[in-house]
């Protein structure tokens, strides 16, 4: 068995005393771990950085082997963010994200969105918005995708402010009113094409899909939602200041 | 297959094929070399292992491991105690120390935060380094960590909670190493030097 493919860098997990379990999400096999043989070496070690891109060829005699990864860089963006603290919890988390995947089904829509907010990592504000429609994206590819379409109660689909906690479809203004303290704000960024107006449409869009992903995606896998996740916030909201 | 050996040569085998850079071929060999200098090797290194088992210690204020409590950094007065350099392992501390570079003290988190791994911010030694860094005489916290996404964003998280704390947080820099050509370093040290280029 052996394919060649383009793919992000989630994780090493060191194995033995020279190599390395490298995590990838890939556009063609998803997200998919392999052996890099000499993986802890000086010159590696910087390449096999979470977020960077890499060229990876995989090669196993069977298909259920771990494999043995070759790699090749193709972008080292991890060392341009360092200094960010945003941008490395960002990292930690959309990693934390990709690792909700099934291994090896491959999410080609999802690898293309996780190269572009890698690649909009620095800006503070692009990151979080992105994010955020990530992990709505990542909520449909799981089977859990949010109706944003419609008002539940009424059909409407215009002045969407509002999305049901028990049933993630949007509320109408009109039709949420009576129950707004148990609805969770919807930001119009979220299901348009606009930006975030203030930092409140971003904490509220975290706040939505942080709810759903961790009733959905980590709570029953007895997860809870990333300490990253929570530090990227933070992280984004000090810089917007 | 019979065993080539007792069971006591062949259980100190096993023992060394543990230890790191040795696999079972090498850890028979120095097994062997240990029984040819029984005498000048071998009863020497034994007493020097039951030496340091006996009196080995981690040190209570930074973590360190040596033979006395507090450790002898932390218990040099003509440390500099106003800099605590935040290292993630020993082995970082002893480097720092090889190198002469910094006359300070130091704290030893025990590892990086690390999702992956499973290391999150309970299993490291934080809480004691903001209690040291809440320290009036402390003035300065030099995170030593590694350039990693790993280690970076260890830093991150203790700088978010010194931020309280009266003192100046500062990382080590990152960029060309000593005797390093430009042309064989990788894109990503290279851009970072150059953002975080000097007056000369």
């Amino acid at each position: 068995m052996e394919w060649t493919d383009d793919g992000i860098v989630l994780g090493v997990k060191r194995h033995g005393e020279s190599s390395v379990i490298l995590e990838l999400m890939t556009h063609d096999h998803g997200r998919h771990l392999g052996l890099v043989r000499g993986g802890t070496s000086a010159r590696q070690r910087g390449v096999l950085q979470p977020g960077n891109a890499l060229r990876a060829t995989w090669r196993a005699r069977l298909d259920e082997h771990l494999g043995n990864y070759t790699v090749e860089e193709l972008n080292l963006r991890a060392a341009d963010f360092l200094g960010a603290a945003h941008a490395v919890h960002g990292v930690t988390h959309l990693a934390a994200l990709c690792r909700l995947l099934a291994e090896r089904e491959p999410h080609a829509a999802i690898y293309e969105a996780l190269e572009a907010i890698l690649d909009h990592l620095n800006e503070p504000h692009l990151a979080a918005t992105m994010i955020a429609r990530f992990e709505l994206d990542l909520l449909a590819e799981l089977g859990f995708g949010l109706d944003l379409t419609s008002c539940a109660a009424t059909g409407a689909t215009s002045d969407l402010i509002y999305v049901s906690p028990r049933s993630g479809r949007a509320v109408s203004r009109e039709a949420g009113e009576p129950y707004r303290d148990r609805l969770l704000r919807l930001p119009a960024f979220l299901h348009g094409e606009t930006e975030p107006q203030s930092p409140r449409d971003l904490a509220d869009a975290f706040a939505l899909t942080g709810f759903f992903l961790d009733r959905h995606a980590f709570a029953p896998r007895g997860l809870a939602l990333p300490e990253a996740r929570a530090h990227f916030v933070a992280a984004v909201s000090r810089a917007s200041q | 297959m019979p065993a080539a050996a007792g069971p006591e040569i062949e259980r100190l085998i096993q023992l060394l094929a543990r230890l790191p850079g040795l696999g079972p071929r090498s850890a028979r060999r120095a097994a062997l070399f240990l029984i040819k200098k029984r005498e000048a090797i071998m009863a020497p290194l034994a007493a020097a292992l039951q030496n340091a088992i006996e009196k080995i210690e981690v040190c209570r204020t930074c973590g360190n491991i040596d033979t006395q409590n507090p450790c002898t950094v932390c218990a040099d007065p003509r440390r500099d105690g106003s800099a605590i350099v935040v290292v993630a392992d020993v082995a970082d501390l002893w480097a720092l120390e090889r190198a002469h570079a910094i006359n300070a003290r130091y704290h030893v988190l025990g590892g990086t935060l690390s999702p992956l791994d499973g290391v999150g911010p309970d299993d490291l030694s934080i809480d004691a380094l903001v209690e040291r860094a809440s320290d009036p005489d402390v003035k300065e916290v030099v995170l030593a960590l590694s350039a990693t996404v790993d280690g970076q964003s260890t830093a991150h998280y203790i700088t978010d909670l010194l931020h309280e704390a009266n003192v100046k947080v500062t990382r080590l820099a990152h960029g060309v190493p000593v005797g390093g050509e430009l042309d064989y370093l990788d894109e990503g040290t290279l851009a970072a030097a150059m953002r975080s280029r000097t007056p000369f």
